[in-house]
């Protein structure tokens, strides 16, 4: 490859230098036109967007981690009432964690097949991702209601407070997502690949995956150490 | 065009953001599949750490400590595609601050609390006082 070839070039053919960005017309060149490397320019939209959303997610995390904070305090302030010990049922702990996991799995399938713009299979995963993410909330809320009717509810105890609020905090998030995951199907039907939905959707995978990593943190801290509390 | 020039790099660019639609469905797959295996893997270790008794009982707090942040790691890894690419760096450098935060947040409030109540009379002295 000679050295005009990796340049960028203006609309006439003639050689431009002072071209800026790679993200219309010729681009940058060859293999350098990654952030900061040599004729690259500033980093394309993909990069900034998911840096903005990446950004968000840390802040989102900062706020769940004031929760976890809370909760870590007050694991122990029971009152006299129920501990984590007799409330928690592992298989139903086991099976909400499988969910999560698989949907995050069939959401990074998704992306891969919006990578290739199959929209059938696009939709197929983001579709399976759904249906697990609802599994998910109903077992959850299953578990919760069942703790409520047994006097378990929020008002028992600061540590039952905390709990509801930090796993309550989380099964908002997983809800909020599923919608978010709804109107994304929609726009990919109604759309297609166009530049700013897949976006949207490297954003809504970012987002999912993101839950599954805070859900680690609270089976460990929640559930797995409250058993032994 | 643009698809052209970003065929060429797969190897500077992180992966998930550009640069991608070079990569082959299998390949994307293939990372994919090694994460959700490591994941469960650290999973079913951490809940027959708890369930099975195999462990030391005081050591199990670490061991689950441990064994989630692996998890973390292995999600972001390959669920998010955090890589040491350039593209990548302001994210790293996003969230080892938020990693800061969050330590700051979580490790002060436990010291604090734990402070206090050390600091604190035990409960029926407090009883006695009162009356």
């Amino acid at each position: 490859m000679s050295i005009t070839q990796a340049l960028p070039r203006a609309p006439g053919g003639n050689f431009d230098p002072y071209r800026v960005g790679r993200s219309s017309g010729g681009g940058g060149g060859g293999r350098y036109d990654a952030t900061g490397h040599g004729e690259g320019g500033p980093a394309s939209k993909d990069v900034i967007v998911g840096y903005g959303f990446w950004i968000f997610i840390l802040s989102d995390i900062i706020m769940f981690s004031a929760f976890f904070a809370a909760h870590a305090v007050l694991q122990t302030a029971t009152a006299g009432g129920p501990s984590g010990h007799d409330l928690f049922r592992p298989s139903s702990i086991a099976i909400e964690t499988a969910c999560l996991l698989v949907s995050s799995f069939t959401c990074g399938l998704s992306a891969v097949a919006a990578r290739v713009r199959s929209q059938v299979w696009t939709q197929i995963w983001l579709l399976a991702t759904g249906l697990l993410g609802l599994a998910f909330v109903l077992l959850e809320s299953r578990d919760f209601a069942g703790m409520v009717a047994a006097g378990a509810g929020p008002q028992r105890s600061a540590f039952l407070s905390s709990f509801f609020a930090v796993v309550g905090l989380h099964g908002l998030h997983v809800s909020a997502g599923l919608l978010w995951l709804g109107t994304m199907m929609a726009q990919l039907l109604a759309k297609g690949f166009r530049p700013n939905v897949q976006r949207r959707l490297l954003c809504f995978n970012l987002f999912w995956h993101a839950l599954d990593i805070i859900w680690v943190a609270l089976f460990t801290i929640v559930y797995l150490i409250g058993e032994g509390r | 065009m643009s698809g052209q020039t970003h065929g060429s790099n797969t190897d500077d660019v992180a992966p998930g953001f550009t640069g991608a639609p070079t990569e082959s469905v299998a390949h994307g797959i293939g990372i994919y599949l090694i994460g959700v295996v490591l994941a469960a893997l650290l999973t079913v270790a951490s809940f027959s750490v708890v369930y099975t008794h195999l462990i030391w009982g005081p050591a199990i707090p670490v061991m689950l400590g441990v064994l989630a942040v692996a998890q973390i790691g292995v999600h972001l890894v390959f669920f998010l595609h955090l890589t040491t690419a350039p593209d990548n760096t302001n994210n790293v450098l996003a969230l080892a601050f938020g990693v800061l935060i969050v330590a700051l947040l979580i490790g002060g409030s436990l010291w604090i609390m734990d402070n206090l109540n050390q600091n604190m009379l035990p409960m029926y002295q407090m009883m006695q006082m009162q009356r």
